[in-house]
This record gives structure tokens, C-alpha cells and sequence, in this order.
């Protein structure tokens, strides 16, 4: 099935949405300055609409069918989210507004860097940051920073665990720093001895994922923190799986200094296909005075008990700058607020306690058919090893393509990097017990197929709208843009 | 209120299938210490408890919707189709992952390749990627490419004091981890004196076009200037404009970065929003960012998948240039809409739309007594305002009458103290232009 492109839809002279006629006196446009016909498509409204929604159907969603998307946390995003979204006091604010005209968005901002805190036990939060990576950045930047403000400029190193995601050692480099990889242990913890060994006062600090990518609490978490801290580097957790954590620990208390929550992960935030995401972080007391900024602060206090206080933006002091124009993804922030109101102190703990138990459910379901290579109580999600013993030809890429022809997502593949033909697997909380049994009914079935007709997995996906796609050639013959190149680009570029 | 869906009955069953007894039990890999700590937060509300709450947040402020809006620097409001909210409400893109699963996911792919084509169109450049955060961070990753392309050997980066200045302190925060030299824009430089500062140390110079203030400068001499120093020319542009301007690659750019918000975004305080990340063939494989390549499945089909893919973090790790991971995949979504339902025609007449609008704004504004119009250079939809008095004792009368007025640019350039940065759109209508003319009149009277 195969949906043309939008530029093959149009006719020449063909309009979609009309607008107004000009309703002030005109001004001669100045020529010199005014481009060539825009060579843009020309189609219907609903041309436009028909397009888009086959275009639609042809994407997996949460909202079709089960995601057990390891690290990803594809849990349901609920509707009301979308409709306090788009309130046309959150939608049609301009993001230079007065502060007292800004009331509403403001008061609702303080309140969820608040709650951020008080969830992980931080504080400060900043909300700035518009996803996980961009969050990174921010922490190791203020890592750098308060380095820095007390002279001590020798720290040029950072310490990552194997099992980290790919952005904790870019961001290391973007931040100006070299990262210093540490070996895991046979539980898949950090190797404490290989910490202690790597420790010294070059590290300006370490970053890593609770619980780690294997899906498994540090069990050493404590001496881990205090290993680091005693030799004067700070500790930055990624917040990655932060949906493992809520009501559970809270990572301020077991002495992290920053960390980065994902707010399109743990608080529900829509994917979107890809983003946008948004990456609040938060910090402990020596790191308070570097948030990026302006965050939100009550410049005037509330003058009763039915007065509300006066919000406004405060720069921090020692602050590393500004993340992004503007504040952050405050449409997501609205969203965030939003489930969090809704679930309160209980079912904010509740979110936690069943992602748990949703993935050991299926674990332990799995673990006589596929080879758990860590196998113990998780948190929120596991990995197992996608091939079985004997059958050479398949791999956990195929185990993946073939889950879609039984209408469920593949798990993430090949990550964490430690353990070979991973599968990632992270149910979330939202999925009920019938969603889950089916889906280790068809692993077992496939896991089955495999032995009896492999080929079946090895040409899968049979029922998708493409089978796998010549990925070389996309790369070789670099295609990016449908439109051919004007003649005077030709031109301006010779010269 | 949750959306766990257990029963009793199914948590039960399922733990003792764990072989636990609690929910808690699965918790012992947590330090004890540390285990289960209290929550200090709000009681769990209804749905219709937290809607009414978030419609009183709302609001509150002093929005769009209600007021006469004539503020623009960076953000901008415009017509947004009501196609446009339907389509991206729709669960099969809105709940979608990143298409890392090409076979159920090329709603999405096709969706950014088109997305891709018309910015490429739009900017004159030959391939942008699926987008940024928004304008600031794709001017600060434009840093980092010109920086690759220079072969991490020439280290001055210059900028245009007309560029945003939240861009422009973007740009810093990004690479203050960097022995890289920043400058040009702590004074009033024009074009003329950016070319004065080139040298054979220069990664890039960055210009905004129209800049900051709504002016379309001269850039005659710029590209070729630029390009005999062996730098990048950066441009960031507002894409409104180019409806009607020549664009960026006509002028001799390089990379094309700029804010996609009047792309179909709505306003939403400040995000999200699109950055857009558009460059010449010849810089393709040095920038960061997902981009979408068109290639064909087993059977032959035309089909579309993430391309180029070694640059990225979860492959390159340390040595990636960007640790970008997400796109603002929503909202190229909604700008590819946009740009669909607009088409040829809807494109040029919105730019045709503000250039008018405000032209007739910034003529009325200029014959007020005491006020001055800053008429050196063609504009766009957005002019400098010279007024009697300081912009926020004009805007405070200006709320009282229902109008949002310009940005206060003393905020960011003291030089200009009391100049007021206005813009006008589409969206306001002669009547409001008419009463904003009106309230300026009677703010100094």
C-alpha cells in the first residue's frame, strides 16, 4: 500500500484553505526583494485530510495496540491531557506576556516544578529543557559549572556505566568533558571496584540510570553515590526510567545531585512519532544556584488566605543560561500538571507499583522459552536474549518483525549493548492482565515457529503495509527531498 | 483517578505468579533506608475537578483569544486551519513512538519526508533534517556543524546583534564547555561591519533575515564575503517571510535554522515548538538530527526510513556531535499540514497579508505625535518604535483597552531604551489596528 506523495495530489490552481481579502490600504511589495513562485503543492482541504489520515493508518500507536517498548514507557496518554492542552488560555498566550498577565500559566508552572521536586526529593527544578537529552546537557553543564565557581578546574572527566544510553556519553562530549566508560558486574550492577579504580580528582562526576537499562536496581546504589562523592564528583542520574521510581525512592534522598525527568515517559506526555519531548531537571541544594532559567518564583507573597501570591520569573544566580527561547514545552507541562493532579499522592505510587509488577508478570512467564540473561526481581521492564539455541538464522530483529504480524509493537532491540540479541521489554502500568497474556501467549508461539519454520520470522513482517526496507540503499542513494533543485541553486553554488 | 487497569482479583494472580505475596515485596532491590518514602502531594481529583481547575488557570491569562495581540519577537500569531487539529489529534500519530520500526511507521516517515521537502523548498536549501527543539537550538547546533565543517580549526563564531537575543544566549549556554570565541553582536554592527571581523579563523557568521527587528537587511556582499573567509553563512529566517522573500539558498546561505511556530503552532507560551535545520548537500552528513531518506521494501514498494543514521547518539555515542535523540516530530507534523493546506497560493497570501497590514500600522504609528517609526530599512511584518515614554507604561494602558502592545527592546538592548518592537499579522484586523493607533495616541495624551 503505497500513499502518493502530497506534491502528486496537487493540480495547478487548485486552493486549499482561503483567506481574507486585504482589508487596509496595500503597499507596493519591493520587487527586489520578492522570491520566485513558491514551488509548493496545490491541493484540497480535503485532499489534505484524506492524505494525512490513510497516512495514519499506517503507523503503529499506543492508541492501536500494546508497546512494550523497552526505556521508552509508551503508556497510555490520556485524552483530558490533550484538551487542557489546548485551552485557549494555555494555546493563544504569547510566551512574552507580562507576568501578570501570565497568572495562570505561572501559578500552574511553580506548582508542577514543586510536585517534580517533591517526587523526587530535589530542590530546585528547572523546566526548561524540551526533552531527556536537552535535560543532560543541562545537568552535566551545571556539573561543569559549579566546578568552575570554586576554581577547581582540573575535572574533565565523567563516568558512564556500559550499559548508559547513547545520548549520557554524547552529552558528555557536547558539554566539553571525556567520558570514561565503567565495566558492569555479573548481577549487572557497576563494578565497585572498577568505580573505586576510576575515581580520583579528574571526575567531575558520574552519570547513570535508575534502575539501569537491564532493568535492574543498583543494588550498590549508596556506596556507588558516596564512592563518587568522595572524591569531589557530583552524581547525575538520568531519569530515563523514572516510572520505576515514583513513590518507590526518591533519588534526591539516596544523594544524587541532578537528574533529568522525561515528562513524555513517566508523566504521560505523547510521543508524537519522535518528540516533542520534554526534560525538566531537577537538583539538590549545591546545584540550586545553576539551574538554566528563568524558573518560576513567587516575587510577591499572597497577602491572606484568599489571596493568591504574585508569580514571576527568578534567574538563578550562578544560572548556566538559557536552555531554549522561551520557557520550556509548556504544552507539556500543561499535560504533566494534568496527570499528576489526577493521580495524586496514592496514584502516583500506584503508577510505580504496577509497571513493576506488570513487567516481573512477564518475566517470569517468559523465562522457561526465552534465555532471561538477569534473572531476578525488576523494576519496570527486563531484557531477555532474542535467539535460541541451534537456530543460527534467527535474530531478535526477527522475534521483533514478527511480533507485528500478531498486532504488538516490537521491544526495543539490541540495547542495553551488554547483552547479545537484547530484548527490551517495558509493559507500563496501563495494560491489563488479558493485554499482557496475550502477548506471552505469542511470544511462545513465536518462539515456537522459530524451531519449526524460521522463515516465517526471518521474512517477517508479513501483514505490515511494507515488508523491511533496503536501508543501504536509502543511505547510498541519499534521497531526502522531492523536489528538484532550482536552476539558479545550480549557480549560487559554483560560485 | 487512574489508569491502571488491575483488579483484586489480577493483582493476586499475578503476584503469586511472581511468587511474592505484595506489590511491595517487588520492591527489596531498594535500599530499606531509603524505601517508600512519604509523598507530599495534592489528593487525587475527578476528571471534571481537574478540568475545571486547568479552565481557571487558563483563564487567567491575558491570552490571544481575548486580546488584541500585537506582540510578536520570536513567537508569532497566526491562522491555524481547524484541519490541522484534527489530523494531529489523531491516536496513530499522536501516541506513535520515533519510527525506529520503519514497517509500522511510515504515517510518520512519509509525514517528515514530506515535512523535509517543502522546508527545502521553502529555505532554497537541498535537505533539512526532521527538526530541533526550536530556533535557538537549531541556531546553537548550526554552531557545532560549522564548527565540523572547519574541521574543529577555526574557532570565531560570529553573530548579528539583530539575531534574537534569546538565540543568540542559546548559542552560548550550548558551547560555554568549548574553547570557542563568540562575538560580534555586544554592539550595534550592521552587515558591513560582520564582514570587517571575517578571517581565516571564522567557522560562521550568522545573520537573521528579516532580523529581529522585522528588517530585511542588505546582504549584497555578504555570501561572497563570507565564503572567500572559508566560512559557513548561517541565516535564520522566519518562514511567514519566505512566502514572499527570496529565499535564504537565492542569497548564498549555507545552513537555513530558524523557529517553525507560524508554521500552524499555536502560540502555547513559549513550546513546543520547531526548530527547523535546513543546509546545502555538501554539509548533509555533518548535522545532528534525525533525517528521513526514501527507499524501497523487499518487494520493491516506494517506502521511507530513518537515513544517515551513524551521526546519531545511540550509534556514535561520545563521538556524535549532538546528543539529540527526540525531534518535535508533532509539530514538523503540524507545519507539514500547514504548509500542505496553505499551499503555493495560502503561503504568499498570509506574508502579503502581514507585509500590508503592518505597513499600514507602522504609517499610522509614525504620524502620532511623539512617536517614530524606524522606516532606514524595508520590513516585514514586525517595526521599531521610538516612543514619548517607557513601553511598559504604554502597555499598561494598552491592556486596559484589550490590546497586548509591541515587545519592550530596552529589555535586551539598552540603546534602545523606550523603542517598542511591534508586530502585526494576519490575524489583526484593520479595526484593531485602527484602536491600537488609538491607544498610543491617548497613552501619551
Amino acid at each position: 500500500m503505497t500513499e502518493p506523495l502530497i506534491y502528486d495530489l496537487g493540480a495547478a490552481g487548485r486552493r486549499g484553505v482561503l483567506l481574507p481579502d486585504c482589508d487596509v490600504p496595500e503597499t507596493p511589495l519591493p520587487a527586489e526583494l520578492l522570491r520566485d513562485e513558491l514551488d509548493f503543492p496545490e491541493v484540497s482541504e480535503l485532499q489534505v485530510v484524506r492524505h494525512f489520515t490513510r497516512l495514519s493508518n499506517l503507523n503503529f500507536s499506543i492508541d492501536k495496540g500494546f508497546y512494550p517498548l523497552g526505556s521508552c514507557t509508551m503508556k497510555y496518554n490520556p485524552k483530558l491531557n490533550e484538551d487542557m492542552a489546548r485551552l485557549s488560555g494555555f494555546a493563544a498566550h504569547h510566551p512574552l506576556s507580562d507576568s501578570e498577565g501570565s497568572q495562570g500559566a505561572l501559578a500552574l508552572m511553580y506548582s508542577l516544578q514543586n510536585w517534580l521536586a517533591e517526587i523526587s526529593g530535589f530542590k530546585g527544578v528547572s523546566l526548561m529543557p524540551a526533552a531527556g537529552a536537552h535535560g543532560e546537557l543541562a545537568g552535566i553543564l551545571m556539573i561543569r559549572k559549579y566546578h568552575v565557581d570554586r576554581g577547581d578546574t582540573k575535572r574533565t572527566k565523567i563516568l558512564i556505566p556500559n550499559s548508559a544510553h547513547g545520548t549520557n556519553p554524547a552529552t558528555v562530549t557536547m558539554a566539553g568533558y571525556t567520558t570514561v566508560e565503567l565495566p558492569a558486574d555479573e548481577n549487572g550492577d557497576v563494578d565497585l571496584e572498577a568505580l573505586k579504580a576510576a575515581c580520583d580528582d579528574t571526575v567531575a562526576g558520574m552519570m547513570i540510570t535508575v534502575p539501569n537499562t537491564l532493568g535492574l536496581f543498583e543494588s550498590k546504589i549508596l556506596d556507588v553515590i558516596k564512592t563518587v562523592h568522595e572524591c569531589g564528583g557530583l552524581m547525575y542520574m538520568d531519569g530515563a526510567n523514572m516510572n520505576a521510581l515514583l513513590g518507590a525512592v526518591k533519588p534526591g534522598e539516596l544523594g544524587f545531585d541532578v537528574m533529568h525527568y522525561n515528562l513524555h515517559k513517566t508523566f504521560s506526555t505523547p510521543h508524537g512519532g519522535g518528540g516533542p519531548g520534554s526534560g525538566p531537571v531537577g537538583v539538590g541544594e549545591k546545584l540550586v544556584p545553576f539551574l538554566p532559567g528563568p524558573i518560576v518564583g513567587i516575587v510577591e507573597e499572597a497577602k491572606g488566605e484568599d489571596d493568591s501570591p504574585l508569580y514571576g520569573w527568578v534567574t538563578p544566580e550562578k544560572t548556566i543560561g538559557r536552555m531554549k527561547a522561551f520557557h520550556g514545552n509548556f504544552g507539556m507541562h500543561v499535560r504533566a500538571y494534568t496527570y499528576i493532579r489526577i493521580h495524586g499522592d496514592q496514584g502516583i505510587k500506584d503508577i510505580t507499583r504496577h509497571a513493576v509488577l506488570n513487567a516481573n508478570y512477564i518475566r517470569v512467564n517468559l523465562r522457561d522459552t526465552y534465555h532471561v540473561p538477569f534473572d531476578r526481581i525488576n523494576a519496570h521492564e527486563f531484557v531477555l536474549e532474542g535467539h535460541f539455541e541451534g537456530i543460527d538464522s534467527v535474530h531478535a530483529l526477527d522475534i521483533s518483525k514478527r511480533l507485528i504480524d500478531y498486532g504488538f509493537h516490537p521491544p526495543t532491540n539490541y540495547f542495553p549493548l551488554l547483552v547479545p540479541e537484547a530484548l527490551m521489554i517495558e509493559p507500563t502500568e496501563t495494560e491489563d492482565k488479558a493485554t499482557l497474556d496475550e502477548f506471552i501467549d505469542v511470544m511462545k508461539k513465536i518462539a515456537a515457529e522459530a524451531k519449526e519454520n524460521p522463515e516465517l520470522l526471518t521474512g517477517a513482517p508479513h501483514t505490515a503495509p511494507v515488508s523491511r526496507l533496503d536501508e543501504v540503499r536509502a543511505a547510498k542513494q541519499l534521497v531526502l527531498c522531492c523536489r528538484p533543485i532550482p536552476e539558479w541553486a545550480e549557480t549560487t553554488k559554483s560560485s | 483517578m487512574s489508569y491502571t487497569p488491575h483488579t483484586d482479583l489480577e493483582r493476586q494472580q499475578m503476584l503469586s505468579a511472581i511468587g511474592v505475596t505484595t506489590i511491595e515485596d517487588l520492591f527489596e532491590a531498594v535500599p530499606s533506608s531509603h524505601r517508600f518514602p512519604k509523598l507530599d502531594l495534592p489528593k487525587p481529583m475527578s476528571e471534571m475537578e481537574v478540568a475545571a481547575e486547568l479552565s481557571a488557570l487558563a483563564d487567567a491569562n491575558e491570552h490571544a483569544g481575548d486580546f488584541a495581540l500585537f506582540r510578536g519577537a520570536g513567537a508569532y500569531h497566526h491562522f491555524i486551519p481547524s484541519a490541522i487539529g484534527h489530523l494531529v489529534l489523531r491516536g496513530e500519530f499522536l501516541t506513535a513512538y520515533t519510527p525506529y520500526q520503519p514497517e509500522v511507521s511510515q504515517g510518520t516517515l512519509q509525514a517528515i519526508y514530506e515535512y523535509q521537502s517543502m522546508m527545502c523548498t521553502l529555505t532554497g536549501m537541498d535537505a533539512a533534517n526532521a527538526s530541533h527543539y526550536d530556533g535557538a537550538t537549531s541556531l546553537a547546533e548550526a554552531v557545532t556543524v560549522s564548527l565540523e565543517v572547519g574541521r574543529q580549526k577555526r574557532k570565531k563564531i560570529i553573530l548579528s546583534p539583530a539575531i534574537n537575543p534569546q538565540y543568540r544566549a542559546v548559542v552560548r549556554t550550548y558551547h560555554q564547555g568549548s574553547n570557542i570565541k563568540i562575538m560580534g553582536d555586544s554592539g550595534r554592527a550592521d552587515i558591513a561591519d560582520l564582514i570587517e571581523m571575517l578571517d581565516e579563523n571564522t567557522a560562521m557568521v550568522a545573520v537573521s533575515y528579516p532580523n529581529f527587528f522585522g528588517q530585511i537587511d542588505d546582504f549584497a556582499q555578504l555570501a561572497e564575503k563570507v565564503h572567500q573567509a572559508g566560512a559557513l553563512l548561517v541565516m535564520v529566517v522566519n518562514p511567514t517571510a519566505l512566502g514572499l522573500l527570496k529565499s535564504p539558498g537565492e542569497l548564498g546561505a549555507d545552513i537555513v535554522v530558524g523557529e517553525g511556530q507560524p508554521l500552524g503552532i499555536p502560540l502555547g507560551f513559549g513550546g513546543p515548538y520547531l526548530g527547523f535545520f535546513a543546509v546545502r548537500n555538501e554539509y548533509v552528513r555533518k548535522i545532528a538530527g534525525r533525517i528521513i531518506g526514501e527507499t524501497v521494501d523487499k518487494e520493491g514498494r516506494r517506502a521511507y526510513v530513518m537515513t544517515l543514521r551513524p551521526r546519531e547518539q545511540d550509534i556514535r555515542r561520545e563521538k556524535a556531535t549532538s546528543n539529540i535523540c527526540t525531534n518535535q516530530g508533532l509539530m514538523s507534523l503540524t507545519a507539514c499540514i500547514y504548509m500542505a493546506l496553505m499551499g503555493k497560493y495560502g503561503m504568499r497570501k498570509v506574508a502579503e497579508l502581514c507585509y500590508h497590514k503592518a505597513h499600514y500600522a507602522a504609517k499610522q504609528i509614525d504620524d502620532l505625535k511623539g512617536y517614530v517609526v524606524d522606516m532606514g530599512k524595508p520590513f516585514f511584518h514586525e517595526f521599531v518604535v521610538k516612543c514619548p515614554m517607557s513601553v511598559a507604561s504604554i502597555n499598561d494602558k494598552l491592556i486596559e483597552k484589550g490590546i497586548v502592545g509591541g515587545y519592550d527592546l530596552g529589555l535586551d538592548y539598552p540603546h534602545l531604551k523606550d523603542h517598542m518592537l511591534i508586530c502585526v499579522t494576519e490575524m489583526n484586523s484593520k479595526d484593531e489596528i485602527d484602536a491600537l493607533v488609538e491607544g498610543l495616541k491617548e497613552a501619551v495624551a
